[in-house]
């Protein structure tokens, strides 16, 4: 079953990975019941592959997808099937989690601090 | 929003100009790029590329803003150092319209008078142009400049896109004129290297001395003469594609340094203590047996292994017996074109003698043939007076001593001494040779046109046809 507020952020170091078909890791975050706080489930993906992460939001029962460069068919995938994708955003994850919890995050936002990057 | 200073080029006119204006100029994506590899400065086909504008993308990560896969997978960026030279790779991006834009990226280091790195230049093309899908750039029968049908060049045409594929070492072997050289720049074309250079060393063109110099190049003052210093033909091909022709012909020495630079990639100039790192594909062919070369002490065994990764052997003419005719046709339409001749075709016996001609100079020599016959003749069709006149005449090796093998590039060389009695005549001209060589094969089959043809090396529809020649029964 599909939780609204349950997000799933492909993940390039500690930061939101710049392409969705090539992201090897994410992070799961789900809203606390009755509370401020969240629990956050990282998982390393066993291969790079557009079709496994849709295939992954999907049994996860992910509401909203923070990506970055993600390609059309993919995009035209999961929002048909009524997840809401906030694509092209560029930033370290807790600053974009801060900001998607605020909602204030819109798609193509760059979130500053940058200091932080991934190699 | 901060103003952005707008960057000036000094000392390059009486006045300074600006350098987004330059840049804008150029119909490439450039990308400057400060040593952490964020973005300084783009000009704007980088924002028709991505999507973002200067504003948005100035002080971001390369990474997020281009979004190759080269830059995820693995930063080419992370292999340049200050004397590196430019780093050339194929990748793709998503931009921030959801489309992936096939991409070629070339990276470069920005240095400081010291010779410091202070950033990278990178630019960007959109290869999309190149890679249409559905259209092919080959026709039926051809692969780049190569033409053929038979089974021979079919294997060899299925082969030579998976060749391209990847960077390991290619062997190609054949006879003179089967189409080495096309071949291989049929590969380099069809490769992620194509908008590299592709550089041809004849190996056997020029003495021993002189080459190692322009293969590898030189230091200023290394020797008389060397009075600047010469990057060599390996690092020309730097990013494209090396080939080696007439590698059979490259002395002892010269075959160290070559094995050298295929373990390494490192090239030292002659008279230099510092080495080059290069990247380039090595393509090798050679008309030569390398392996007897191996034998007799004239080609070292560990070169020929490494060059020997991928081995390609393009068919003599001779085997390629459904080819003659599409490349004879080719060759016609091609020189009656650029010649301005109105020639239609070929008369019966014209097409008859070239395809019963053994042609040991395979495609090359034909399509010198058609070349002549185009530039001779007068009339609508090529007649046999159009042709050489050698076709008409025995092969050299041939008019010999009785019981002596036809020459090594006849069909069925070496085959008819086997069965011991087929007599050569001698003194006659090579048609009435064949005749006889036929009549002979024909009597000791018993009649049998299969046993004859096998007798002869050919098979029974060559048989069948020069029977029809010679007006044999």
């Amino acid at each position: 079953m599909k939780t609204p507020n349950k997000i799933l952020i492909p993940l390039y170091g500690q930061e939101v990975a710049p392409r969705f078909d090539l992201t090897a890791e994410a992070v799961i975050v789900t809203p606390e019941q009755n509370g401020p706080g969240r629990v956050e489930k990282f998982i390393v993906l066993p291969q790079v592959s557009a079709e496994k992460l849709c295939h992954l939001i999907l049994t996860e029962g992910i509401g909203t997808v923070i990506c970055g460069g993600i390609e059309e068919e993919y995009y035209q995938y999961l929002t048909w099937k009524r997840i809401q994708v906030i694509d092209s955003v560029i930033g370290p994850l807790e600053a974009v989690i801060d900001r998607f919890v605020r909602n204030e995050l819109t798609t193509g936002d760059i979130v500053a601090d940058n200091s932080e990057t991934a190699e | 929003m901060t103003k952005i200073p707008i960057p000036q080029i000094t000392n390059l006119f009486g006045r300074s100009i600006q350098l987004d204006a330059m840049l804008d100029e150029i119909p490439m994506a450039i990308v400057i790029l400060d040593p952490d590899r964020r973005i300084v400065y783009m000009n704007k086909s980088v924002s028709a590329l991505t999507g973002y504008s200067l504003a948005e993308a100035r002080g971001i990560s390369c990474h997020n803003i281009i979004r190759s896969g080269a830059c995820i997978k693995s930063c080419p960026l992370a292999r340049i150092k200050k004397d590196s030279e430019p780093v050339c790779v194929q990748s793709d991006l998503i931009n921030r319209d959801h489309q992936r834009i096939p991409i070629r990226i070339t990276l470069a280091p920005l240095t400081d008078s010291d010779g410091n790195v202070t950033g990278y230049i990178e630019s960007i093309e959109d290869i999309r142009s190149f890679n249409v899908p559905g259209e092919d750039h080959s026709h039926a029968f051809q692969f780049s400049e190569m033409i053929g049908k038979s089974p021979g060049m079919t294997k060899v045409f299925q082969m030579l896109p998976l060749i391209a594929l990847n960077d390991s070492s290619v062997l190609i072997t054949g006879e003179t004129g089967t189409g080495k050289d096309l071949a291989a720049e049929a590969i380099h074309e069809a490769s992620n290297r194509a908008k590299g250079l592709f550089i041809k060393i004849n190996c056997g063109a020029l003495p021993e001395t002189l080459l190692e110099s322009e293969h590898f190049g030189h230091q200023k003052g290394a020797f008389t003469g060397a009075v600047e210093n010469k990057p060599g033909r390996f690092r020309l091909a730097h990013n494209g594609t090396l080939y080696l022709t007439e590698i059979g012909d490259l002395p002892l020495p010269l075959q160290v340094k070559l094995l050298t630079f295929l373990d390494d990639r490192v090239i030292y100039p002659l008279g230099s203590t510092k080495g080059f790192e290069v990247n380039v594909r090595v393509i090798a062919g050679t008309h030569r047996d390398l392996m007897q070369m191996v034998r007799d002490g004239r080609f070292r065994k560990d070169l020929l292994f490494r060059l020997n990764v991928v081995r390609l052997h393009l068919p003599p003419l001779r085997d390629r017996e459904d080819d003659i005719r599409l490349l004879m046709d080719h060759f016609l339409n091609t020189f009656t074109r650029n010649f301005g001749r109105k020639i239609s075709g070929f008369s019966k016996d014209a097409l008859l003698m070239l395809k019963s001609y053994p042609y040991p100079g395979n495609v090359r020599e034909l399509r010198n043939i058609i070349e002549y016959a185009v530039n001779v003749s007068q009339g609508a069709r090529i007649e046999v007076p159009d042709l050489p006149a050698y076709l008409s005449e025995p092969p050299a090796s041939v008019q010999t001593v009785p019981g002596e093998s036809p020459p090594d590039d006849y069909p069925g060389a070496g085959r008819i001494p086997e069965h011991g009695a087929l007599p050569v005549r001698t003194g006659a001209n090579w048609g009435e040779t064949e005749k006889q060589m036929i009549l002979d094969a024909l009597v000791k089959a018993g009649g049998r046109r299969s046993r004859a043809a096998e007798l002869l090396g050919w098979g029974r529809s060559t048989l069948w046809r020069k029977m029809k020649l010679h007006e044999i029964g």
